[in-house]
């Protein structure tokens, strides 16, 4: 490492933040990019399960509460690619990056949905998992990204009260409704549990290292379970994993995750991955239209 | 049912397919930021249909989630505008500028009206469909000498007079700057319908009774 | 298509504050973009969308010399303050 790369490592582990117009090592720069794209391309294609649900809706406030949530998540992949494209990546290529496998988005994203069961899983569980993520960027020394986590924290709090609001309903409802609950969490505890990555230790993990996150992977996975746990199991929901408790040092154990399966799904081999992706393609190639005439000025 | 519950229910049933209809173009809107902003406008159209079928349900004595979801298609009083599957966005642009357009004469039309509760609920829905018209407008000046918006806005035409009473065409025929022409009237539902009812109500008539 | 920084203003009164960008074709599309992306909460009292290129950046100083006297921190006064007040109460402090 240059001397140079060598002082910018010391000023970002010693709190020091950097903006866009500011000289950063290439290394950091791409991991930079690498990571901000994959957040991006997640939200991006977040939107896609969710969708299907805003059109399902059954009641007037869900279709409001649901369309504004995915919205959210579009916005946040616009804040999201925009931090990216000022490090110098166009948005055209990043798309033809994630169409082409090349970059990847989160596991969640690849599993399919089948009930609105899954709807309020997603918004409380998901969400949850995805916010405890992003709180760790808050002090990215990327600034620019930094600033607009705030925004992006801000706006996730909404989605896990709906998603709570959406599992209530359906908990003091019908028992169908309650099987509907349940059996959606049995099929997203694995992907949940998946989410944070394997435990790399802090001081092994770049995204540390260069203070883009403040949080190692393992150390986000017991504020899942710490703060969700207790709330599953007190509306009467079981997890499914015999192996899942809490030690008498407050640090959860449970069945060791399937790092493969994760690997595999990340990688473009989900139940969901590759239609989703063409879902995309096929609406990128149908409005370029509009892009190459309309809105190039 | 009277001529002001049918009234009611034809300009929510307007609004709620409509809204729905835009509400498909989340995710896949040509831009991020249009994709943000479009939604809105599908949520506003989603809220003005709560308005109307929360008056409409007082009268009846029904709710506006039963008015919206429990009537089966043929009971819906949409013009067939709104019920067109356009998945594509020269005809989603014609739609929304013409449906602006027509909704624009009626509301003014609905804010001199004798019935205070529906002058003023048109008065609020005035007011947040500015900006619906400002983006309607400002797409379709920049589609105007795109071959697909005008022959979208051609075939959309009739459908879009369909939206309006009879007495109220001439003024739509004026704004839009087009002749007046036979309508696609209000009454006889499109293939298009059924097909969105199917999905718009799956979760709903999944469980009937149930709170969601 | 131009980048567009937005500034907002959360309540009337407030400073505005840099908070993200926008790249559209031209003001108008940036004005409806905006508006939805900084405001569809009612969170903003009030926007100011700027082109990118019309903003002037300064981000390097010259600052070779002593400038302390121009802030607060320049000044020390504690010492002659309490200095003064001795003397101010001087001849009744001696008289008691």
């Amino acid at each position: 490492m240059d001397a140079r790369t060598q002082e910018f490592l010391a000023y970002v582990q010693d709190g020091g933040q950097v903006e866009a117009t500011d000289w950063l090592p290439e290394e950091y720069r791409q991991k930079l990019i690498k990571f901000i794209e994959m957040h991006g391309n997640s939200e991006l294609m977040g939107v896609l399960p969710e969708r299907e649900w805003i059109l399902k809706a059954p009641t007037l406030q869900r279709k409001l509460a649901l369309t504004a949530k995915v919205q959210d998540e579009v916005g946040h992949a616009q804040l999201i690619y925009r931090v990216a494209e000022d490090l110098g990546k166009p948005r055209e290529e990043i798309f033809a990056d994630l169409l082409s496998g090349k970059a990847k988005f989160h596991n969640v994203f690849h599993y399919p949905t089948k009930s609105w069961g899954d709807v309020g899983v997603i918004a409380w569980l998901v969400d949850a998992a995805a916010i405890i993520s992003q709180k760790a960027l808050l002090k990215c020394s990327y600034a620019p990204y930094a600033r607009i986590m705030k925004k992006i924290c801000w706006e996730e709090s909404f989605h896990i009260l709906h998603g709570r609001d959406v599992i209530l309903a359906m908990m003091t409802g019908t028992d169908s409704q309650r099987a509907l609950v349940q059996e959606a969490l049995d099929r997203w505890w694995a992907p949940l549990m998946q989410f944070h990555g394997n435990p790399i230790p802090r001081d092994e993990d770049p995204m540390w290292l260069w203070r883009i996150k403040s949080q190692g992977n393992e150390e986000a996975r017991q504020q899942f379970l710490e703060g969700y746990v207790p709330q599953i199991w007190e509306l009467g929901l079981t997890v499914p994993d015999p192996n899942l408790r809490r030690g008498d040092d407050g640090v959860w154990t449970y069945s060791e995750p399937d790092w493969d399966e994760l690997k595999s799904v990340v990688t473009g081999h989900g139940p969901r991955s590759q239609e989703r992706l063409a879902f995309r393609a096929r609406f990128l190639e149908q409005e370029k239209w509009v892009r190459d005439t309309v809105l190039a000025a | 049912m009277s001529a002001r519950s049918d009234l009611l229910l034809s300009l929510a049933d307007d609004e709620l397919i409509v809204g729905w209809r835009d509400s498909e173009w989340t995710g896949i809107a040509p831009t991020l930021e249009e994709d943000v902003a479009f939604s809105s406008i599908a949520q506003n159209e989603i809220g003005h249909a709560r308005a109307l079928y929360e008056l409409a349900a007082a009268e009846l004595g029904t709710n506006a989630d039963a008015l919206a979801f429990d009537r089966t298609p043929d009971e819906y009083r949409c013009a067939p505008l709104v019920e067109l599957h356009l998945l594509e966005w020269a005809h989603t642009i014609a739609r929304r500028y013409l449906y602006e357009e027509a909704d624009r004469v009626r509301i003014d039309a609905l804010m001199r009206s004798d019935d205070s509760e529906l002058a003023g609920l048109a008065a609020k829905i005035d007011r947040e469909e500015t900006y619906h018209r400002l983006h309607a407008e400002m797409w379709a000046e920049r589609l105007r000498d795109e071959p697909r918006f005008r022959a979208a806005v051609e075939e959309l035409w009739p459908y879009a007079l369909g939206v309006l009473e009879p007495e109220l065409r001439p003024e739509l025929a004026r704004r839009v700057g087009l002749e007046t022409a036979a309508a696609k009237e209000r009454g006889e539902h499109t293939p298009d319908l059924a097909e969105l009812w199917s999905e718009m109500t799956e979760v709903r008539r999944s469980e009937p009774g149930a709170e969601w | 298509m131009t980048v567009f920084e937005v500034f907002r203003q959360e309540r009337k009164g407030q400073p505005f504050a840099h908070a993200g960008s926008v790249e559209a074709p031209d003001a108008a599309f940036a004005d409806a973009w905006a508006r939805e992306q900084y405001g569809r909460r009612g969170e903003s009292a009030a926007l100011w969308l700027v082109p990118r290129g019309s903003i002037h950046a300064i981000t390097d100083w010259a600052d070779e010399f002593d400038l302390k006297y121009r802030r607060v921190d320049g000044y020390s006064i504690k010492a002659r303050l309490k200095e003064a007040r001795e003397r101010a109460l001087g001849p009744a402090a001696e008289s008691r």
